[in-house]
Parts: C-alpha cells; sequence; structure tokens
C-alpha cells in the first residue's frame, strides 16, 4: 500500500497457493496467540466531545470498497466492517485477525478452498437495517463492480473472479460466494488455496455494504456504515463530519470496539505549516500529513509530550531497470547499492529517530526478516558505511561510466532532496544523472511504465497486512512485471526464474509450516538483494502530532493511531 | 511633433516621442547620444543603482573564484554527511537534533566566515554563499539574455507590422493580442513544463530540456508583445512622417527604410526597454525556477534557492532570504537605472522633469 494514493496493480499475487497460515483442517483458524497489546476496559468517563483532524486535502471518494488511501482506512477502522477484522489494538498484536460481523473465525476445508462464516446475530446499518447473508453476498460482487482497486489482486482467487474481473457490470459469484440465510452462513469457495486470505478479508475493500449499494463508486455519497461512526457530511473542500452510529453496539471489543468521540471532524485546505501551528494552539487535535522538517525540532522539544513516534513496516527504495542500460549491468547495479549512504538518506527524512538504515527488502520486525547486509563497508549484517571506492570500481568494470541516468523521484520536499543527492552522488560514480521530478499524483504510475523507460526511481512500499509475499511476490516475482503497463508494480521489471521459483514454493510452505515458509522468504530476500534490482534505503517512522488534551494514544501496526479510540475529554 | 537630428547611423530623421509633446531643442555640440549620456550621469540615483548593478553582476560573475579558492566548496555536491569548522571546531554541516526527542536535522547557520559556511548551508549540505553567487550568475545571465532575445524579436516584428501594414500588420498584430491575452506565467509555466520534458528541437535549433536556455528561449518569448506593441506604434507614426515619404519617392527599398530611417529613431525605446524588461525576466525567472520549472537541478538560480529555502524557514531563514533580498535590490537597481535612461533618452520626460 502507499501511504498517500491508490496502489493500482492487477499483479496476480499469492492466490495461487495453499490454505491461511494458521489454518486447522476443518476446524476454525485460532483468533489470537499473542499477549501483546491486550484490549482494555471501555471508560465511559472520557467519552463525548469532539476530535477535530486535519488534513491537507480530502482523500477522494469515501467508498470503502474504492478508496485505496490511508487517510480515510484510518477513519474506516471505526465506521465498517467486513467479516474478520485486524485487531483494533497497539502494537505486535493489531496483525492478529479476528472474528467482526462473522461470529467466529471461518470453518476451512481440508484443501484450503472453502471458507464457511457463520454471520453474527443482530448489526445493524446505520440506516436501522439489518446486515444479512444478501448484503454479505451482495459485498463480495460489489467488489468487482465497482472495480475496486484490489478486485484483480485480492479477490480473484475466489471462483467466477475471473467473469467479474472481465465483465464487472454483470458480477455474479453464485459459486464463489453463497449465502445460506437460514443458517446465517456464507461459504467463499476459492479456485485455489490462499494461505493470506483471512488478511485480505480484513481490509477495508471487503467491508460489507447493504445489498442495494449502488454499483458504481459512491464517490461523495456515504454508505451505510456497521461501525460507531456515520459520515454526517462531507465536502472535499471544506471537511468530512462523522458522527455516532445510533444502530451501532459493540459486539466485539477486540474487532469493533465503542469508541470515544461523539464526533469526528477532519478539515482540509490548511498548508501544512498552518496544521501543525493549529494543533499547537490547541485550535485541532491531530494533523494527517508529516510535518514539515523544519518544525520537527520545534515539536520534539517544545511538544514532545504530544509527538508519538512509531515505527512502521515500510521500507524507501531504489527502483534500478534491470532492462535499460546502465542497470542491466549486475556490476553497476551492485556499485548503486554500495555507493548509497543510507545514513544521509535518513537525515534528509528527518533524521535517526525518524528513519533506520535498511539493507533488506523485508522490514526489521515483519514475517520473514532475518538481518543481513551485502552492501556495507566492512561487512556486518547492518548496514554501517557505504563503500564509494567499491561501488566506483564496479562502475569501471561495468564499462558504463560516462552513460545517462535518469532519476524519477515526486516532487515534495523530502523526495527531491533525495532526488538531488542521488543525482550528486551518480555524477560522482562517473554518470551524467538527470533529475526528473513529477507531481506524486503521477509518478508511482509513471515509474511503473516500461514505455517511459525509467532507469532509476524512489518510491516506497507500506505494507498491506503483515506476509512477507506483500513485499517479496508484489514487488518482485514475473507475474508483477507488466510491460507497457501502468500497473506494474515490479518497476525494475526484474524476472529471475529461480528466485520465483523459490517465492512459489515459500507460499506454498506458507500453508503447512509459516516459521519454515518465512526462513525461505528471508532466503529469497538474500537472493534478491544478491542480483540487485532493488537498493532499499531505510525504514520509515511516523509522527502523530496530537493536541495537549488528547489521550489514550494507540497505535495499530496495520492501520497506524486509532482514532476512534482518542479521548477529547 | 517631432524634430530633425542626426542618428547614430547617420541618417537623418525625426526622433520620435510617441505622439507626445516634444521638448524644446537642448543640443550641445557633442550630438544628442552623448547629452543623453550626460543627463544620465547628472541622475545621482540611476548612477548609483547601475553601479550596484555592476558589482553585483562582478560579485556573481567572480562565483567560480569564491566557490574554489575562499570556500573551498563544490556548491553543486551533496555534502550531507560532511563536516567543517566553527571556532576552530569540527562540526557537521547538517546537525542532528539532540535534544527532546531528538527530531529534524538542521543545516548549519551563517558562519559570517568566508571560508566556512558564510551564509550557512542548505538541505544538501551545500554552501548558500557560493550558491547565491552562482545562482545570480544564472538569474543575471537568463534575465539579460531573455531582455536581448525579447528585445530583439519584438523590435523586428514591431518594425515589420507597424510598416508594412495591412494583412501583414494585422496578422501580427493578431498574434500579439493572443499572446498578451494569456497570464504571462500561465503561458511560461506551460512552455516550461511542455519544454522541460522533451526539450526543443525545431529544425537546425536544438536545446536539451535541462539547459538554461529552456527558460531563456520561453521568457524571452512570452514578453515579446509588451514590447512589440509600443515599438509597431511607433512605427506607424513614424510611417507617415515627411521623410520617410520623402524616402519612398526617392525609391529607396523597404529593408533600406526600415533599417536606416525607422530603426534609428525606434532605438532610445528599445534601449530604455531592456533594463526595464531585463528586471522582469529576472522575476519571471526567479518565479519559474522557484516553482520547479525553471532553472533545473544542480544548477542554481535566485529562484531555486528559495524554493530550497522554503523548506527550511522556521529553521535557517537566511537560505531563502539572501536571495530574495538580492532578487530585490538588483530589481530595483535595473528599474531606477532604466527610469534614469527613460529620462535621459525622452525628451518628453526631461520637459516634465524640467529638464
Amino acid at each position: 500500500m502507499r501511504r498517500n494514493l491508490f496502489r493500482i496493480t492487477t499483479i496476480a499475487v499469492a492466490a495461487a497457493f495453499a490454505a491461511s497460515a494458521c489454518t486447522t483442517s476443518g476446524t476454525p483458524i485460532p483468533a489470537s496467540s499473542s499477549a501483546l497489546g491486550a484490549v482494555t476496559e471501555y471508560q465511559a468517563a472520557h467519552a463525548g466531545g469532539t476530535l477535530t483532524l486535519l488534513a491537507k486535502s480530502a482523500a477522494g471518494s469515501l467508498d470503502p470498497q474504492v478508496n485505496y488511501t490511508l487517510q480515510y482506512w484510518q477513519l474506516y477502522q471505526s465506521m465498517y466492517d467486513g467479516l474478520l477484522a485486524f485487531k483494533k489494538v497497539g502494537g505486535q498484536e493489531s496483525f492478529t485477525v479476528v472474528p467482526d460481523l462473522a461470529a467466529a473465525m471461518p470453518q476451512v476445508s481440508t484443501d484450503g478452498k472453502t471458507y464457511v462464516f457463520k454471520l453474527r446475530a443482530g448489526i445493524k446499518f446505520s440506516d436501522g437495517r439489518p446486515v444479512t447473508v444478501d448484503d454479505v453476498v451482495a459485498s463480495f460482487e460489489r467488489i468487482f463492480k465497482v472495480s475496486g482497486p484490489t478486485a484483480g489482486t485480492f479477490y480473484n482467487g475466489i471462483v467466477g473472479a475471473e467473469a467479474c474481473l472481465a465483465t464487472p457490470a454483470s458480477c455474479s459469484l453464485s459459486k464463489g460466494v453463497v449465502g445460506d440465510a437460514a443458517a446465517s452462513t456464507v461459504t467463499i469457495n476459492l479456485t485455489a488455496p490462499d494461505p493470506e486470505f483471512t488478511y485480505k478479508l480484513a481490509v477495508p475493500h471487503a467491508s460489507v455494504l447493504p445489498k442495494d449499494s449502488p454499483a458504481t463508486d459512491a464517490g461523495i455519497k456515504p454508505l451505510p456504515t456497521t461501525g460507531p461512526y456515520m459520515v454526517a457530511s462531507y465536502d472535499p473542500n471544506r471537511a468530512l463530519k462523522l458522527v455516532r452510529n445510533p444502530s451501532f453496539t459493540e459486539w466485539s471489543r477486540e474487532a469493533q470496539p465503542r469508541t470515544y468521540p461523539d464526533e469526528i471532524d477532519e478539515n482540509f485546505g490548511l498548508s501544512v505549516e498552518a496544521e501543525v501551528t493549529a494543533v499547537q494552539n490547541g485550535q485541532a487535535d491531530w494533523v494527517f500529513d508529516p510535518p514539515p522538517a523544519d518544525r520537527l525540532n520545534e515539536l520534539g522539544t517544545t511538544y514532545a509530550s504530544q509527538v508519538h513516534v512509531s515505527p512502521l513496516t515500510a521500507f524507501w527504495y531504489l527502483t534500478l531497470n534491470t532492462n535499460l542500460a546502465p542497470f542491466n549491468n549486475l556490476q553497476a547495479r551492485q556499485a548503486i547499492n554500495w555507493a548509497v549512504d543510507r545514513n544521509a538518506l535518513v537525515r534528509l527524512y528527518g533524521g535517526q529517530n525518524l528513519a533506520q538504515p535498511a539493507c533488506t527488502i523485508l522490514p526489521s520486525g515483519f514475517p520473514g526478516h532475518a538481518d543481513s547486509c551485502d552492501y556495507t563497508k566492512g561487512g556486518g549484517t547492518t548496514w554501517s558505511a557505504a563503500d564509494l571506492d567499491k561501488a566506483k570500481q564496479l562502475v569501471q568494470a561495468s564499462g558504463t561510466a560516462g552513460q545517462e541516468v535518469g532519476i524519477v523521484v515526486q516532487d515534495d520536499e523530502v523526495n527531491k532532496a533525495i532526488g538531488e543527492y542521488l543525482q550528486s552522488l551518480l555524477n560522482d560514480l562517473g554518470y551524467k544523472a538527470k533529475l526528473k521530478p513529477l507531481s506524486a499524483n503521477i509518478q508511482f504510475t509513471y515509474i511503473q511504465n516500461t514505455n517511459n523507460k525509467v532507469q532509476l526511481a524512489l518510491t516506497s512500499w507500506y505494507q498491506d497486512y503483515p506476509a512477507a509475499s506483500d513485499f517479496l511476490n508484489v514487488l518482485l516475482s514475473c507475474a508483477s512485471f507488466r510491460p507497457g503497463s501502468d500497473s506494474s508494480i515490479n518497476i525494475a521489471g526484474f524476472c529471475d526464474k529461480d528466485i520465483d521459483a523459490q517465492m512459489q514454493a515459500a507460499l506454498s510452505l506458507a500453508q503447512t509450516n509459516p516459521g519454515q515458509a518465512n526462513q525461505k522468504w528471508s532466503d529469497v530476500d538474500k537472493a534478491v538483494m544478491q542480483k540487485s534490482p532493488l537498493v532499499p534505503v531505510f525504514n520509515p517512522k511516523i509522527i502523530d502530532f496530537t493536541s495537549k488534551r488528547v489521550g489514550n494514544y494507540q497505535f495499530s501496526k496495520q492501520f497506524y493511531m486509532l482514532v476512534g479510540q482518542l479521548w477529547v475529554k | 511633433m517631432s524634430r530633425t537630428l542626426t542618428t547614430l547611423t547617420g541618417a537623418t530623421g525625426p526622433l520620435d516621442t510617441g505622439g507626445a509633446i516634444a521638448a524644446p531643442p537642448v543640443w550641445g555640440s557633442s550630438g544628442p547620444w552623448r547629452d543623453s549620456l550626460r543627463q544620465l550621469v547628472r541622475n545621482r540615483a540611476a548612477t548609483a543603482c547601475a553601479l550596484l548593478f555592476v558589482l553585483i553582476a562582478l560579485a556573481c560573475t567572480l562565483a567560480p573564484v569564491y566557490a574554489t579558492h575562499v570556500a573551498h566548496t563544490d556548491p553543486f555536491r551533496s555534502n550531507i554527511s560532511g563536516t567543517t569548522v566553527v571556532d576552530g571546531q569540527n562540526v557537521q554541516v547538517l546537525t542532528q537534533s539532540i535534544t527532546g526527542l531528538s527530531l529534524g536535522v538542521t543545516p548549519i547557520g551563517p558562519t559570517w566566515d568566508p571560508g566556512h559556511y558564510f551564509l550557512g548551508a542548505d538541505n544538501q549540505g551545500r554552501d548558500v554563499m557560493a550558491r547565491l553567487l552562482y545562482g545570480g550568475r544564472n538569474s543575471l545571465f537568463i534575465g539579460l539574455i531573455s531582455a536581448l532575445l525579447c528585445c530583439l524579436i519584438a523590435t523586428v516584428l514591431g518594425l515589420v507590422a507597424g510598416y508594412r501594414g495591412g494583412v501583414v500588420d494585422g496578422v501580427l498584430s493578431r498574434f500579439f493580442d493572443v499572446l498578451w491575452s494569456v497570464p504571462v506565467y500561465l503561458l511560461a509555466i506551460c512552455l516550461s513544463v511542455v519544454l522541460l520534458t522533451s526539450g526543443l528541437h525545431l529544425g537546425p535549433i536544438s536545446i536539451d530540456a535541462g539547459s538554461l536556455w529552456v527558460p531563456i528561449v520561453i521568457i524571452g518569448v512570452v514578453y515579446v508583445p509588451y514590447v512589440a506593441r509600443p515599438l509597431r506604434g511607433q512605427v506607424v507614426a513614424l510611417r507617415n512622417r515627411e521623410f520617410i515619404q520623402a524616402a519612398i519617392g526617392l525609391g529607396a527599398s523597404d529593408l533600406r527604410i526600415m533599417r536606416r530611417d525607422v530603426l534609428p529613431n525606434i532605438a532610445p525605446t528599445v534601449i530604455v526597454f531592456l533594463p526595464l524588461i531585463t528586471a522582469i525576466n529576472m522575476l519571471t525567472e526567479s518565479a519559474l525556477s522557484f516553482l520547479s520549472v525553471g532553472v533545473q537541478p544542480p544548477d542554481a538560480s535566485w529562484g531555486t534557492i528559495i524554493n530550497d529555502g522554503l523548506s527550511l524557514l522556521y529553521t535557517r531563514p537566511a537560505v531563502a532570504l539572501a536571495p530574495g533580498i538580492a532578487i530585490a535590490l538588483t530589481a530595483i537597481a535595473l528599474n531606477v537605472f532604466g527610469d534614469g535612461v527613460r529620462e535621459a533618452l525622452d525628451p518628453s520626460a526631461r520637459l516634465r522633469g524640467g529638464a
């Protein structure tokens, strides 16, 4: 997932393999195994008040099956529900999937291709109508009818999905998603086992909506919700106003806990500088956008008690086009990995407390991650320093010195600063580097399309769900490389048959032995880094700057700050 | 009204005053140009501003000397992890905050030591003073060359349109109208976005996307109507004067009349326009570069340095202030000097001023 943008990819991910990572044949999947991030009791004394959030601009459509931005996904956590949900707690436990509208975790068949859910009784939409089996079935079909951004990647394994992707308007999943109103069950049939299917059911695109919801993007018109809040008004030029859903009663404190503020207002239109000042003055409670670089020191000192810094399972990286000169040469690619001073880039991002140098594709603490670094001066398992001399030798040995290299970055402050550093570095290495800053709205799709002949690009990747395949298989498999398409997320154009086979093996192994599968993923990570199609530069952290009156801050690793759990009283 | 004088080229003709009341003849023995120069030198404000402009231009021209021999730095190379000497101590050019939550990295501020980051560093750890001088070179170069280009194109088009009249005048005048009807910055940004993507390739003319000639051409072209329209008006008035009619009657060719009789009479207006358009063009260049559609990195201009400083306004305002002050001083100097030139060359202005 990209932090601010839709990820419009139609790659074929892990849908072809194995049953859920936690599957026990014919029995419910265990919901939780960790003791961290315990669910806390509701404290009624802190209920009430209006929480005021600020964002530079609105994030587009309100439709939970269409919108693919962190900005609204954070809010959807207290608005919409699917059959399953990521646990709404802080810490590592937030990666755990728990039953939400489903009464329990699904019964999974021994072949891993059939999931049976029992629908929880008594849940109503914000318009007062009860949630039924028909709503669930219609919602899955709607994912395809509205051409949801993950329809072709997350849900293409459902029986009948192929036809729905071909002709969305007439989508029918009569054999893929089968409802039994009498038994109050929903059965989902997959064409092949998918060890990550439960994760995919816990993201907002799998939200359950009324069966009569429009078969097109609802845009600025809000759809009825099941969670604690519903939309009272939405003007993308001014504000989004959420109020309490009168039909909501807490059914699972883990999946959809009661919230504290009576109202949440997200106001748009201020500059980030003005947003920070408003929170400092107590005129607002939180800023969605990253604080400007020149305000960080002030926030970290004068307002330290209001600042929350949390590591993200994400990485910023450079893509080196393996099909275009000079980076179709392995030594030239390795030279860049040796040359990039990760500490310098960390400084440009805001310093060592806002990012950590990266040397692997899988972020630290992520399933499958193992400390390893092939490109650090003096060796070691973590990155310590760049080796410019070695990089220059490799460039000379590759015979690519003197060639022109275009660097494509986004045109915001941090990206452009990193781009200028890279331009300077590549010129030092003997290339003729040109910087091409593009608007954030188009850069991500531009660098994916091979027709644009992008040699080197700076981009970032934020996890969709906690599985190693969401990084390695999505970003670097042969299936993810689609020449000529704006949706070719394998931007480096890397396709190594041996490594691809290793990834498929790891996906298969995940259904029976997740531990061994993760070990395999770390081997894949190492193998990929030796081929050097990417240069991982750092793992970012996020800053949440809240007003003085805000309490009960909790950070979910999956969906970040739990907005509805904040206290303003 | 008009009066007869001997032009620089030796031709005899009237010095047009744009239809205003002509000044009484104040001729010295040395000729009108020298007289105008004397008038200009007597204008203290204009002279002081000319001197200021020359000093700024000279300082900017010496940018490589400053960077190499005084600051010992490469202003186009990132120096994020570098160190420098302040008060005899080695310090990081970009300092990590160590107070509170230790958030943020701040570039070194002005040291007022010419050898070590006189005006501090930008967020790439580059010497702001050195970049300011290099940036000034580009800003002044683009401003001056684009003004020359603009005046050249405008003079040719204004001359042809005004002298030929008829269809030629109609077509050229409508072209000016169309160009004039589009807001300058909007037009310049549109042209920049296109040319910065693919460069300019017109027959034998080929300009690379990142070249300084891209902003020069764009800025030179967008201001053409602002100069060409008044020039055309002057030529239309001149076209009906007796000395032109006499030249036509004597069988002189159009080209000769335009070159020998009309051009010398509109030359003072072009000269007056030159410093004023230079100032406007320099401001436009700075604005385009500030918007990232002018000079491209690693090259610098005063506009790009202000852009760099925007993200450091709270912590290191000098990065944005220094080029801002430089732009303001240069624009003021050129405008006051331009006014002085106008007063010296325009008799009606002298009349109004009581000269």
